[in-house]
């Protein structure tokens, strides 16, 4: 099989103008992801194909997969660890190919096990990161998470030759998905970018989701853009938004609308690549058919898009200016990144806002301000201005609530934010 | 301790299940709960069995609720009932579990039989929040010594 390295491939497309377009897709049974792959691969786009693993591979807890796919039952994702190697090759023969590469997406703080079977089955494309697969999805500690992405990235990187260049996006973009500050998710993602770098990637992905606010969505890329050319200059790299990651308005239409603004977002702010949602997104796991129906709509919406400004970005930002502290405040702990993140965790100079992690100070609380933005109710320990709180106050359920499903609400009701 | 009038309010424990990585349920749910006047304790998305029971035998909450929507929920909180019903000092703790519970988005009434059979008290349709505080405010209530 020839190969092209995940990451070439998408400079290639954004050498041509198009922007890359990836499902968030994942089935237990072997017929269907092949078919979820080949109809992927078959749509309308410049599309990379997703093994999306399910929850119980990505805790490890591979006796109960096993059951269930033993028993018949579906699962959320396809389990990588149990099924036999020939069948996932049989699922990959003739699609997976130059023209079309195959991330796998998972969610595991502790994904060596998960590695080493994607890597025998050829393929070398994955994402995550210590920090964003620990603290929002795991109990896992810190400390364990670091120690077993070192290990991961060792394995992956040593992959790299012959042709192949192994391929690692961080998640850092999302972490709860919704109400995180931009410059934390963009420092999260840098940070997790270097971490890679360091252990022997030579291909990254940074990335970032979409959040409430087009205009600080269009600065907060721009920061990742600036923050990775600056610090992970040596290695190839690119940005991969991920459309709305939060509470999912429930009507098609505005599902769609929704996603069509995130492909906007990813082209006009220089994104290479964007991962959709799909219209059923709010009410359950989405089908093959839902899944193709949003590559095609994200991709369409995308070729009608503005290019980004010619130039480097803009670097005069709030954002930018927040997440550069971040950054180089973690840099400045430990010369090895891992341990860096570490003590910054331990000492709040990060804090994900609602994170229930043990590992994570959770004092820091962000709220949707009145023009749409994203701001700090309370910093906590992060090392921001004391600027950066906009408004102290008590969060409520009821604000919280709110908070959640303002984006799902208003797309909802036929508008926009 | 929260108590109001002289009354404590019984206390909760609030957690995911094993396989289900979702914090905003957990987080909603722990502040409603708080602002009803409840001690809250909230173990957080991807709670082991065991440490759900190791929780429960160490607290001995009042209620127990399981909030999980990763479509996992049938699975996983059925398992984690047995072995929470299978300890007799867990017997007059009040048990419940809500969210998305199957993978198709439907309401599988054979489903939510086997989990009320296993043990819970009741199983809530997702975002029936009316129903929860009825539920809630039927508890137990204990004057404070």
């Amino acid at each position: 099989m020839t190969r092209v390295p995940f990451g070439d491939f998408v400079a290639g497309a954004r050498a041509r103008g198009r922007l890359v377009v990836q499902p968030r897709m994942g089935f237990s049974d072997p017929g269907r992801m092949r078919e979820g792959l080949a109809r992927t691969r078959a749509a309308d786009a410049v599309t990379v194909g997703t093994l999306t693993l399910d929850s119980y591979t990505r805790v490890r807890d591979l006796a109960a997969a096993r059951r269930a796919v033993a028993d018949g039952v579906p699962l959320n994702g396809y389990p990588i660890c149990t099924h036999p190697p020939h069948t996932s090759r049989a699922v990959l023969d003739g699609i997976h190919d130059a023209s079309f590469p195959v991330q796998v997406r998972h969610g595991s703080a502790r994904p060596e096990h998960i590695v080493s079977a994607l890597l025998d089955l050829g393929l070398d494309a994955t994402e995550g990161g210590p920090v964003s697969y620990c603290l929002p999805y795991s109990r896992t500690p810190l400390r364990d998470a670091v120690k077993s992405w070192r290990t991961a990235c060792g394995m992956l990187a040593r992959h790299t030759g012959d042709g192949r260049v192994p391929h690692l996006e961080s998640f850092g973009g999302c972490l709860l998905g919704q109400l995180c500050p931009p410059a934390v998710l963009v420092a999260v993602s840098v940070l997790e970018g270097l971490f890679f770098a360091q252990h022997g990637l030579r291909s990254v992905s940074l990335s970032y989701a979409q959040q409430t606010s087009r205009q600080q969505d269009l600065e907060a890329v721009a920061a990742l853009r600036l923050l990775s050319d600056e610090l992970l200059g040596h290695v190839d790299r690119h940005v991969v938004l991920y459309a709305y990651m939060g509470v999912y308005p429930h009507s098609r239409g505005g599902a769609l609308t929704l996603l069509e603004a995130a492909a906007r977002l990813a082209v006009t702010s220089g994104a290479s690549r964007l991962i959709v949602k799909t219209a059923a997104e709010a009410h359950r796991i989405p089908t093959v058919a839902d899944n193709v129906e949003a590559l095609e709509t994200a991709a369409r919406a995308a070729a009608d898009a503005p290019a980004p400004p010619p130039g480097p970005p803009a670097a005069d930002s709030e954002v930018y200016a927040e997440a550069r502290t971040l950054v180089h405040t973690v840099l400045e702990l430990d010369d090895d990144v891992g341990t860096a993140l570490v003590t910054a965790f331990r000492r709040g100079l990060l804090d994900i806002p609602y994170c229930l992690h043990p590992d994570n100070a959770g004092r820091a609380r962000s709220f949707i301000d009145r023009d749409g933005w994203l701001r700090w109710a309370d910093t906590g320990a992060l090392p921001l201005p004391t600027a950066a709180v906009s408004a102290a106050r008590k969060v409520t359920s009821a604000d919280l609530l709110s908070a959640l499903s303002h984006v799902q609400r208003a797309y909802d009701l036929g508008g926009t934010p | 301790m929260n108590s109001m009038h002289g009354i404590q309010l019984p206390s909760v424990l609030v957690t995911g299940t094993s396989s289900d990585a979702h914090t905003w349920n957990l987080v909603y749910l722990q502040l409603l709960l708080e602002e009803w006047g409840h001690d809250v304790t909230n173990l957080g998305p991807c709670a082991p069995d065991d440490l759900v029971l190791g929780a429960a035998l160490e607290h001995r909450p009042a209620l127990l609720v399981v909030s999980s929507v990763n479509g996992h929920g049938h699975q996983d909180g059925l398992r984690l009932v047995r072995r929470l019903r299978s300890h007799p000092e867990l017997a007059a703790t009040t048990m419940v579990i809500g969210g998305k519970l199957g993978t198709d988005g439907l309401r599988n009434v054979g489903q939510v039989r086997r989990l009320l059979e296993a043990g819970y008290d009741r199983v809530f349709d997702d975002g029936d929040v009316a129903a929860f505080r009825e539920l809630v405010s039927r508890l137990p209530v204990r004057a404070v010594s």
